[in-house]
């Protein structure tokens, strides 16, 4: 009798449970900090203290005040709803509809894939800020705003993500069985397509959130997003980028903040699709 | 005996913009007897594909006539056509690209139980006894498509096409793809469930192998360049071909 083989695909399974854990936790908490940070900050992030500004790092300001002399680390603490809810909403909208169109226009096919696909050109051809910016600056300014002119230009990519997957699905072989099975179109979209297609669409999106938590803080920049004295991570940056030379804590500061956001979202993201995927599960 | 599947003068014809016209499939015409094992052979591109695409009406036909147990199914669509599925049913040429990836074959084998609207418990133990009549463990059901072999993914395969007890059975050169002594193994278990059907199950067996269909099938029809140029049973047509396709097709395995 031979010895019976070990796989060595259990080991990376294990892996891959203690990466989704370990994310997902962090995520979590990441979420839970910025809905509950008003009641986490050592000190009012509004309360200007003018006899201390641009203090280094310390014991009592761990990152240090800005040049009103607020608290950082109280301001981050609270840019982190802003930024991050912001951020998931604009980008939970782009992934749906993005997908939802792409799909349809995948599997339906005919005249109306050839009318959203040419909408979805438009868009695409114009340069994304400068069309965010005429429609800020037709609905005017504020975050919601902001929200609304980035979602209608950032849509077209998942579109056409999820029509070029829908089209790869539908002329395998499986869906051919899938068709011969008696499946009605909701339940092969449902229960086929979208778990087929959603593994590159997860990604693009995950990797989107620090694109548009980046592209938030410049229309906040502009005038055009969240407005002052509001704390966003994006704006606090672009706002402070004067004293990177005598102060760099104040703009450092948001900055790790998006780093470590944008971080955890994306290795979340990567490992959600691998989990996702029968193949990468283990044996 | 009257022909649970009647094809009649189904033609297909490809265009791309109103020009560029390819005749697939001409004018064909056969019925199907219960109990019956059909082969159809031809070559690559000889519209053997074409022709079962619009039998299981995955492909719309230019012209002609699909009648299937009586009723004509040529211009049916939705919930009519899915229907049709319950007495016609196929095997694909690659077993493993048969199943969805992201399913497990139990779920593969049973969809088209809970799409007639059986209850998941009644689907899980169907699917197990479905799976050890085609001569795989029950444990199979829980198995993705990519952790079986080719054989063994195509027994599942045959199994799911059996599971909604359909009347016909296309395969699309079921065997063509898996090794010599897997596609004997195949044969075996279709062989053995033509024999314990009898009448229930007709079967249309397509192919490219000329020895095969010999040992396989009552009847065949050859299919060259889309048009039907001979009929008959395989020895008739292996010792007296009267076609020049079928004569080159015989001295090619000589």
């Amino acid at each position: 009798m031979s010895e019976p083989t070990v796989r060595i695909q259990k080991v990376r399974r294990d892996t891959l449970k203690i990466r989704l854990i370990v994310f997902g936790t962090l995520a979590a908490l990441l979420l839970i900090g910025s809905i509950f940070s008003e009641h986490l900050t050592p000190y009012d992030p509004y309360l200007q203290d003018l006899m201390n500004t641009k203090a280094p790092p310390s014991a009592e300001h761990p990152f240090g005040t800005d040049r009103y002399g607020r608290d950082m680390l109280s301001r981050v603490i609270v840019g982190s709803r802003t930024s991050i809810f912001s951020t998931l909403l604009l980008v939970t909208i782009i992934t749906v509809t993005g997908t939802v169109v792409g799909v349809f226009c995948g599997w339906h096919g005919k005249w109306t894939d050839t009318l959203l696909m040419r909408i979805s050109d438009m868009f695409l051809a114009f340069p994304g800020l400068v069309f965010a910016l005429a429609v800020a600056g037709v609905l005017g300014g504020g975050l919601h705003n902001a929200i609304i002119a980035l979602a209608a230009i950032s849509w077209p990519k998942y579109a056409r993500i999820a029509r070029s997957q829908t089209l790869a699905q539908k002329e395998t072989a499986w869906m051919k069985a899938v068709k011969l099975s008696g499946s009605g179109t909701g339940k092969i979209i449902l229960k086929h397509i979208l778990p087929n297609i959603i593994g590159p669409i997860l990604v693009t999106s995950m990797l989107d959130i620090g694109t548009m938590m980046m592209e938030l803080a410049g229309l906040s920049f502009l005038g055009l997003g969240a407005k002052p004295p509001t704390a966003e991570w994006g704006s606090m940056m672009s706002d402070t980028r004067s004293l990177l030379a005598t102060a760099p804590w104040v703009t450092l500061a948001p900055g790790v903040a998006i780093f470590v956001s944008v971080m955890i979202f994306n290795l979340l993201g990567d490992t959600v699709r691998d989990w996702a995927d029968p193949k990468m599960r283990g044996r | 005996m009257e022909a649970i599947l009647s094809v009649r003068n189904l033609t297909r014809v490809f265009s791309r913009k109103g020009k560029e016209r390819f005749t697939a499939v001409k004018h064909v015409s056969f019925d199907l007897m219960p109990g019956e094992c059909l082969g159809i052979i031809g070559e690559s591109g000889s519209g053997k594909t074409t022709l079962i695409n619009m039998i299981t009406r995955l492909l719309d036909a230019t012209e002609g006539q699909i009648i299937l147990d009586g009723e004509e199914i040529t211009n049916l669509s939705g919930k009519a056509l899915r229907k049709v599925y319950a007495s016609m049913q196929m095997v694909f040429q690659t077993p493993t690209e048969s199943f969805d990836p992201r399913c497990r074959l139990g779920d593969g084998i049973g969809e088209s139980l809970r799409n007639a609207g059986r209850s998941r418990a009644d689907t899980k133990t169907e699917a197990a006894r479905l799976l050890e009549e085609c001569g795989l463990p029950a444990e199979f059901a829980e198995r993705y498509p990519h952790q079986v072999s080719g054989g063994q993914c195509q027994r599942a395969a045959i199994a799911r096409a059996l599971a909604i007890r359909p009347k016909i059975l296309i395969c699309d050169e079921a065997t063509s793809a898996l090794d010599v002594t897997i596609q004997k193994e195949i044969l075996e278990l279709l062989n053995r469930l033509r024999r314990e059907k009898g009448t229930d199950l007709s079967i249309l067996f397509i192919c490219h192998d000329i020895a095969l269909v010999q040992q396989f099938c009552d009847r065949v029809l050859v299919m060259y360049h889309g048009e039907i140029v001979e009929e008959g049973t395989p020895d008739n047509v292996i010792r007296n071909p009267q076609n020049d396709y079928t004569k080159r097709l015989i001295d090619s395995i000589l």
